[in-house]
Formats: C-alpha cells, sequence, structure tokens
C-alpha cells in the first residue's frame, strides 16, 4: 500500500479508535490568573489537532494535543501575546492548524466572500423590487385585502 | 439464502425503478398511455422489492449471521436486539439501502397522493423520482452491496461502534434522512413541471405541503443529531460545522427558502423560477451532502469510510442529476416569467430577501465547507476553516434575516402597509431592545455586544409573530392551520435565537481535578466528588462517580458520570451526566484517573440549552401544522375535478377561505 | 436569457473542484510542512544510547543529515526500519533518529533487536523538539543540508522507492561524514 495513504490511515483508525470511543479531552492544567485562563481556553479552541484532524486542541485527546496545550500555557506564562503564540504555532505546522484563516490575498475571497454575496444579493433583489413597482402599474388582478396572510 | 434474496431484489428494484423512470418520462413525452398507465404498478413494485431487500437485512442482523459482512462489521451477538436492528444504518452499505427504503417510501406517497390527478403530470413525477431511485440503487449494487457474504463466516461481529448504542442516535438517521430524501420530491415536482413547460400556482399549492414535510423532518433530524452529540459526546458541544453536519444545514436554509418562495409563487404566481431553482437546489444540496460524506473529499469526525470510487460514482450521479436539472432550468425557466407587480415594500419583496439570504448564507456554509477543497484546487495553499469563520459568517446573513422576518410578518401582499403597521412594529422592537439590554446589563460579564442584539431579535420576533393572529382573534376571526404554522414555526425560530445567543454567552465550563471528598467551584455551583463504583453492562464494563452539585449550600442535583469500556472494539467511552433544570442543563463527565485518587472532571453550565432543541421541535411542528391546511386537501378535490373536466386546472379558486 | 445559465455554470466549476478533490483526496491528510526552506530547529536532548551524553544539532553543522522521527508504539515505524537501516549501510549520509514520547527501555530493545541505523538517537520524552519539527504522527524523515536547512520531508514510512525518488537525487555529489 502506498505509505502516504497508508499514514493516512494509520491516523484516520487512530483517531477514529479514539474520536469514536467518546474520550474527549479533559485536562484539568490551569493557570493560575483568570484572565490568562480566558485567554487560554479561547486559544485551545481556536487550533486544529494535527493528528485528529477535524477537532480543536481543546477537545482532542491524542497526546500531541495534549504537548501542543502545554505549549500554549508555557508560552502565555511567558507573557507572549496571542499573536505571537499563533505565529509560533504556525511557524512549525503551517496555516492548517488554525480555524481562523489569518486573513491573506490567497483566502481574501472567503473572508470577503458573504459579504460581497450579501451586497451582490441586495442589488439583484434591490433591481427586482424597482421592476415589480414598475409592473405594479399594469397588474390587473387587485387583492384588497386588509389583513395579511400566509 | 436470506442475503442472497435481498441481493436479488434489490436487482429487480433496480430493474423497476428504470422502468419507472423511463415509462415516466418519455410516457407523457410520447404520449404512450400504455407507458404511463404503468409507472404506478411499477412504483409499487419497486417498493415491495426494497421492503423485502430490508427485511432480509434486518434478519440477518436480528439471527445474527455472521457470514454476511455488513453484519459482522457492525453487529455483535452481545448487542441487544434494539441495537442490532438499528445497526442495519450503522454504516456506509446499510445506510445507502436506507436512503433506497425512504425513497420509495415518499415515491409510494407521492404516487398514492398525486397520481389521480393531472395524470401526465404525476407520472413525470414519478419517472423523476424513479432516475434518482435507479442512480442510488446502481450505486449500491455496483460499489456499496451490503449483503456480500464473508466465507468463511465470522465467529463472531465486530459490534456496533457504542457511539451508536445510543436510543437517539439509532433514531437519527431515519428521520433525517427523511428529510434529506423528502426533498427528492419537490425535486422531482420542479423537474416535471419544466418537463411540461408548465407551472402554476396549482403547481406551487401542489408542492407545498411535501416540501414543508421534508422540512419539517430535516429539521427534527438535525436537531436529533445535535441533542444527541450533547449528551452523549461527553463534552457539552452541540455544533461544530463539521462538513458532515453542513451538509445536513445546507438542505435546511434551501429547503426554508423554498418554503416561503412556495408561498408567493401559490398566492400570487411569482417567484416562479426562484421556485424552481430552490427545488432544484434543495435536492441538490442532499446529494452533495452524501458526496461530501462519502467521498472522502473532507476531513471529519462523522464521515463514512471514504472510498474515492465512490466519489467518482456519486460526483457522476451528481452531473446527471443536477447538471440535467440545471439544463432543464436554462431552458424552461424564461417562459415562466410572470407579469405580477408590487410595491417596493410588501410581503413579496420581504419573501424575496428572505430568499436571498437564506441562499448567501447556504453559499456561506457551502464555501466554508469546500474552502480547502477550493484552495486546493486553485493552489493557494492548504486552507482551513473551523466554528471561529463559521459563527461569524453566519451572521454576516442571518442577523438581517431574523431582523427583516419581524418587520415582514406585518407587510401586507401587493401593497405592503408597512408604513400603516410601524406603531406594533416599533413597540415589538422597542421590548425587544429592552429585554435584551436587560439581561445584557443585569447579567454577566463578558457578554459582548452579539448577546444583547441576539436576545433582542429573538424577543422581537416572537412577539411580531403574534401580533397578527392575536389580532384576528380579536376581530373574531378564526386562525387557519397555516397561519397558526407559520406563527408557531416563526416563535420557534425567535426562541431559537434567545437560545443559541444565551448558550454562547454565558456558558460556564471548567476541566477540574478532585479527589474523592473534595469539592470545586464552577459558574456559581459547588460540584463535590462523592465516590467512585464499577459499573456493569450488557457489553460494557466501566467506573462510574458520582458528583453533587451544590448551589449556597443547598443541594441542586446528583450525577453519574460514567466512563465504560466496551468488550468487543475495546474502546473506551465516557458518559456525560446531566442535570436538566428549567432554565439550565448542569453537565458533568468523567476524565482520567490522574492517580493518587484525584480524576479529571468536566463540568460544564448552559443556561437555556434545552430550547435549542424544543425550538427546533417548535419549528417542525409549525410546519406540519401549515402542511395539514384545509385548502391543500380542498386543493388536491379541486385539481381532481378540473382534470376530471379535461381542462387545466385553474389558479386561486374564488371564494375560498384563508387563500 | 443568459442568468439562467448563472447555476449549471456554477455547479459545472463546482464539479470540477470536486473531480479536482477526489483526485488529490487520498493525500488529504498530508500537511505540507511550512518548515521546508527554512533554518533546521536547534535541540540539545539526552541521548538514548548513552545515558549521561547529549544529542546537539551543533554536532552536524557542516553536514548533510536525515533526521528521522519515531517511535516503538508506532506501528508504521516498524515498517519502515529495514528500510532506513538499508539507507545506513548505504552510507551515504548519516542517520539520526528522534525517538519521540516514547520509554528509553523499550526504544533501546527495539533498536538493538531490530538494527540501530543512527549514528545518534535523541530522546525526545516530552515532544518539545518533535514540536519545533512540526511533526504530528510519526515516522516523519527530514533531509538537512550541510547549511542547516531542511529541504525535503517524508510524512509516513520511508521505503526504498521513496529514498531513490524524493531523497537521493536532492544530494550532493559528495554528502555525508
Amino acid at each position: 500500500m502506498n505509505p502516504r495513504r497508508g499514514l493516512s490511515l494509520l491516523l484516520a483508525v487512530l483517531c477514529g479508535l479514539v474520536v469514536g470511543s467518546g474520550a474527549r479531552a479533559i485536562d484539568p492544567a490551569e493557570l493560575p490568573d483568570p484572565t490568562m485562563q480566558a485567554r487560554y481556553e479561547e486559544l485551545i479552541h481556536e487550533f486544529r489537532c494535527m493528528q485528529c484532524q477535524n477537532e480543536a486542541l481543546a477537545d482532542s485527546p491524542v497526546s500531541l494535543a495534549g504537548d501542543l496545550r502545554r505549549e500554549i500555557r508555557e508560552l502565555l506564562l511567558a507573557g507572549k501575546s496571542d499573536a505571537q503564540i499563533r505565529d509560533f504555532l504556525v511557524a512549525r505546522y503551517g496555516e492548517f492548524i488554525l480555524f481562523r484563516p489569518r486573513f491573506s490575498l490567497r483566502n481574501a475571497w472567503l473572508w470577503l466572500g458573504p459579504g460581497l454575496l450579501l451586497a451582490f444579493g441586495a442589488w439583484v433583489g434591490w433591481r427586482v423590487l424597482r421592476e415589480r413597482e414598475s409592473l405594479l402599474a399594469s397588474d390587473p388582478d387587485s387583492l384588497e385585502d386588509e389583513v395579511p396572510r400566509p | 439464502m436470506l442475503p442472497e434474496l435481498g441481493e436479488f431484489a434489490l436487482i429487480l428494484a433496480l430493474l423497476l425503478s428504470a422502468l419507472q423512470a423511463f415509462f415516466g418520462i418519455a410516457g407523457p413525452a410520447l404520449g404512450r398511455a400504455r407507458w404511463q398507465d404503468s409507472v404506478v404498478p411499477a412504483v409499487a413494485g419497486q417498493f415491495v422489492m426494497v421492503l423485502t431487500a430490508v427485511g432480509c437485512l434486518v434478519a440477518s442482523f436480528v439471527n445474527n449471521d455472521f457470514s454476511v459482512q455488513y453484519v459482522a462489521e457492525n453487529s455483535n451477538s452481545a448487542l441487544p436486539l434494539f441495537y442490532r436492528v438499528a445497526a442495519l444504518w450503522g454504516a456506509h452499505e446499510g445506510s445507502l439501502l436506507l436512503w433506497i427504503f425512504l425513497l420509495a417510501c415518499w415515491t409510494l406517497a407521492v404516487a398514492i397522493g398525486v397520481a389521480r390527478l393531472r395524470q401526465a403530470f404525476a407520472v413525470r413525477v414519478l419517472g423523476v423520482l424513479g432516475v434518482v431511485s435507479f442512480g442510488f440503487l446502481l450505486f449500491t449494487l455496483a460499489t456499496s452491496n451490503p449483503f456480500l457474504r464473508l466465507d468463511p463466516a465470522a465467529p463472531d461481529g465486530r459490534d456496533l461502534n457504542p457511539l451508536l448504542q445510543d436510543p437517539a442516535l439509532a433514531a437519527h438517521p431515519p428521520i433525517l434522512y427523511t428529510g434529506y430524501v423528502g426533498f427528492a420530491v419537490a425535486f422531482a415536482f420542479a423537474c416535471a413541471a419544466m418537463l411540461e413547460g408548465k407551472l402554476d400556482e396549482t403547481w406551487a399549492r401542489l408542492t407545498r405541503p411535501w416540501a414543508s414535510a421534508a422540512w419539517a423532518f430535516l429539521t427534527c433530524g438535525i436537531a436529533l443529531g445535535s441533542w444527541w452529540a450533547y449528551y452523549d459526546l461527553g463534552w457539552g458541544g452541540y455544533w461544530f460545522w463539521d462538513p458532515v453536519e453542513n451538509a445536513s444545514f445546507m438542505p435546511w436554509l434551501v429547503g426554508t427558502a423554498l418554503i416561503h418562495s412556495l408561498a408567493a409563487t401559490e398566492k400570487r404566481g411569482l417567484f416562479k423560477s426562484w421556485t424552481l431553482l430552490l427545488a432544484i437546489l434543495a435536492f441538490s444540496m442532499s446529494l452533495l451532502g452524501t458526496f461530501l460524506v462519502r467521498s472522502g473529499v473532507l476531513v471529519s469526525v462523522h464521515s463514512f469510510a471514504a472510498d474515492p470510487t465512490r466519489g467518482i460514482f456519486i460526483l457522476i450521479f451528481l452531473i446527471v442529476m443536477i447538471g440535467g436539472a440545471f439544463s432543464l432550468y436554462a431552458w424552461r425557466a424564461p417562459a415562466l416569467r410572470s407579469k405580477a407587480g408590487f410595491e417596493i415594500v410588501s410581503r413579496e419583496s420581504f419573501l424575496l430577501f428572505n430568499n436571498i439570504l437564506l441562499v448567501v448564507a447556504a453559499a456561506t456554509v457551502l464555501g466554508g465547507t469546500l474552502a480547502p477543497l477550493i484552495s486546493d484546487a486553485l493552489h493557494l495553499g492548504t486552507l482551513s476553516v473551523g466554528p471561529q469563520y463559521f459563527g461569524p459568517m453566519f451572521l454576516v446573513s442571518m442577523l438581517p434575516l431574523l431582523a427583516l422576518v419581524s418587520v415582514g410578518l406585518h407587510a401586507k401582499w401587493k401593497r405592503g402597509g408597512v408604513v400603516e403597521a410601524r406603531r406594533p412594529i416599533l413597540i415589538t422592537l422597542g421590548v425587544g431592545v429592552v429585554v435584551g439590554l436587560a439581561v445584557f446589563v443585569g447579567a454577566f460579564a463578558d457578554a459582548g455586544w452579539l448577546t444583547p442584539v441576539g436576545i433582542a431579535l429573538g424577543v422581537w420576533l416572537i412577539l411580531s409573530s403574534l401580533i397578527d393572529p392575536l389580532d384576528r382573534l380579536r376581530r373574531g376571526l378564526s386562525l387557519s392551520r397555516a397561519v397558526l404554522g407559520m406563527t408557531v414555526a416563526h416563535i420557534g425560530l425567535g426562541v431559537f435565537a434567545i437560545a443559541v445567543t444565551s448558550v454562547q454567552s454565558f456558558t460556564h465550563e471548567r476541566d477540574i481535578a478532585l479527589a474523592i471528598g473534595e469539592s470545586a467551584p464552577v459558574g456559581g455551583y459547588q460540584f463535590r466528588f462523592d465516590k467512585l463504583e464499577s459499573v456493569d453492562g450488557p457489553n460494557y464494563d466501566g467506573v462510574g462517580a458520582q458528583i453533587s452539585v451544590l448551589r449556597e449550600g443547598a443541594l441542586v442535583a446528583v450525577l453519574h458520570p460514567e466512563k465504560r469500556h466496551y468488550f468487543v472494539q475495546g474502546s473506551v467511552m465516557t458518559e456525560a451526566s446531566i442535570a436538566v433544570k428549567p432554565t439550565r442543563n448542569i453537565l458533568v463527565a468523567l476524565g482520567e484517573d490522574l492517580g493518587a485518587g484525584r480524576w479529571s472532571i468536566r463540568a460544564q453550565i448552559r443556561p437555556l440549552i434545552n430550547y435549542v432543541w424544543i425550538a427546533a421541535l417548535i419549528m417542525a411542528i409549525g410546519g406540519v401544522l401549515a402542511l395539514s391546511d384545509r385548502r391543500y386537501r380542498t386543493a388536491r378535490v379541486a385539481a381532481e375535478r378540473a382534470a376530471a373536466g379535461g381542462g387545466s386546472a385553474a389558479g386561486t379558486a374564488v371564494g375560498e377561505q384563508g387563500a | 436569457m443568459n442568468r439562467y445559465f448563472v447555476p449549471l455554470g456554477s455547479f459545472v466549476l463546482l464539479a470540477i473542484v470536486l473531480a479536482i478533490g477526489i483526485r488529490h483526496s487520498p493525500d488529504k491528510g498530508l500537511i505540507q510542512s511550512p518548515l521546508i526552506g527554512k533554518p533546521a530547529p536547534s535541540f540539545a536532548l539526552p541521548d538514548l544510547t548513552a545515558p549521561g551524553r547529549e544529542v546537539q544539532a551543533s554536532q552536524f553543522s557542516g553536514r548533510w543529515y536525515v533526521f528521522n522521527v519515531w517511535g516503538t508504539w508506532c506501528a508504521e515505524c516498524r515498517a519502515e526500519h529495514p528500510a532506513l537501516v538499508a539507507i545506513a549501510k548505504s552510507g551515504v549520509i548519516p542517520l539520526v533518529g528522534l525517538d519521540w514520547k516514547d520509554d528509553d527501555g523499550d526504544a533501546r530493545r527495539w533498536l538493538s533487536e531490530l538494527g540501530d541505523p543512527y549514528v545518534e538517537v535523541a530522546a525526545d520524552r516530552d515532544g518539545r523538539a518533535a514540536i519545533d519539527w512540526g511533526v504530528y504522527g510519526a515516522p516523519e524523515t527530514f533531509l538537512v543540508n550541510d547549511r542547516g536547512v531542511i529541504v525535503h520531508k517524508q510524512i509516513g514510512a520511508m521505503t526504498a522507492e521513496i529514498w531513490q525518488r524524493d531523497f537521493l537525487p536532492l544530494l550532493p555529489r559528495r554528502a555525508g561524514s
């Protein structure tokens, strides 16, 4: 079997067994400072577990996730900012580890897409409204209901 | 013997579906009456064959026939009977068979419900459904046969995934698939109309109950899945924007647009091409979901074992069905434009923007789900997208939509009258804002700006939904089921908005390490670890903890989370224990033995989370109420009479109540 | 007229994306490393085979080397081991091993049973070094050049074929000690 396939299969099986078993990362390690703890909790939800690829570091029970959580705690205690912690992980694992892609030219379509679609939709809608309003003059049947009906 | 019988039945079903498809489409096209007459018998025959196949597979499970590979992979002699039956849809092959079975059920229902009117149209609908059946049956027999034998037979089975050994999750696929597959009916209605080249208000009135029914089932199916994830996965999450979850959500969004667009088409013959497009899109999203889940192109916690061959097959099927339907659309839709007009601010315009916003929302979810694929295909690198993307982007279209619904409910057909209604609009808005701010100010730190907005929108929506019905009751008018259904469904949406806002803003969660006798504070409660004991089940054993939850010294709940070890698969599962209170849920899950008598424990308090699923149920009930409205039965009778009279069915009947 | 073709057109684009997705799907679990072309992380870790000694990145400065991450708990690592032994025997380039999150005793036994292809083995007991190398699933194998830059990464088991096809062409005529 192609080794690449083999590895992804292995990872999938491992994660499937682990994830499929319903085990989740219940990691009681905490930081002394409540603000830092809050930042920690936000951050561990922002990163993807690279082994079980559709789970956050917060939820993944594999040992790599535990190691990365520990790493994040240590970086926080060392006074790093959230952005520096993100940079640290992206430098090692690539953009794939982020659940919220950092805005760049390459993913602009993703972040701007919904807004642009909305604007486009609103424009289309507006044009239809104008057209239908002008058709109203020539509309033969009249609905004089006083009460709106579904 | 039984498995071979089942396989043979599937082959017969395949042949019958081919006949159903061919006669259904070619019959009316070529005017062959005998062909058209053969369609309903083909439908009935296919149903019987599929039922036989399902029966054979169920029997194989019940009898523990481990010579059938699918049974050996998904069952076990120690598995309780209920789950042996539910194991039918535990993996890819069986769940496909479930798809096919539900499609056969819907087809039969359509044949019974529609066959007596406009025979050519009904036969076309059944023909299109036959094409869909054919595709799925061919896919199953060619790549995913559940009746494959093992030789020699396995001594015992690999057991059903313990995660699936749960009543809610056993019920989730049948209900969800009923919704998914149900949109095939609206799709077939749309294709039949396009093949005929004719689409009028009667068509809309015929289609609407079917679309609403599929939508109601899908609503329940999604909610069931979310609820199960919350109480069974042990970590208290209920929605993760996972590709498979999104695959069910996209048809729901488009389906919602569809049932609303049908309202405008039914009432004023408007938005015909929109409605056609939405009917095609809703089922396309279902098919796309099937593709994403089974082809292995996306990484997901939920997906079935992936196989590119299956992916290719489904993709070809997608191209044929969706490409075909969109081609029909490009051909026929231009001729369908109506000449009706409406004011810039009117019920129609709100429905138009409802369509637009829901489609934008569905496109947003689709874009995010496919982002890794798109980025890879365009060589833009590996991209990854998670809840931190979907949440905000989804709100871009959803927040405006919620606001528009609250205003739109007051709008009248054609000439709006929103300005006249400005007092109830502003009063309901005002109440919403006040409640939103009160919650925001009165409660808890770290609520962001979304919290008062979400609550205000939800309250505004609930109040707006009540204005018109209360007004009618005040004037002594009766409420038709359609109006009642609409009101209930919109109230459900408002409840949903409030519940989700509350959960997202005010959840308290902490992982703590406790030894027996110790307690720790979480979110205003004290969690005390009382004792640990062993647990025993039919196919598992493990440990269970007793955790007492106190608030200001008084006992609020006693919880019993467990960690189960399932014998056959050797997997370990966390069973969370949840205390359900009227306004909040308290969840406790057992983690790891940390040594020295200490265990890690997750404690989570989620206010109003039950209302997320109750709201979904309310919405589904609204849908069912609406589709049971008298006028749909009246419509059928009127259409039957018109068909018997030989002419094409009339549009809006004069003097009809609650049009 | 043309706006009615928008759905069909969009769908065609989507189908193309999906088809490409199917073609690439076997590789979807394998993530491109951002460290290719960047300096290899430095490390100073306990030597697995000589307790008390340290293995340091600086020992290899100026030399090409292969950095292989493995563990006794990893089935694919066992599968690739013969290929690594063969590469070591060819004497073309030194192999440095990183024993990832493993038990020292198990690891030493494994090497004595299956053969030791490594000139040095570092024990990464807590996984910090592996994180620095962006490791997310064993086995992983890196090729580092004489200027300390990572030039290639193999995710998954090494085979003779992969060595010939992907690694050898990158080596200069005279690599190694």
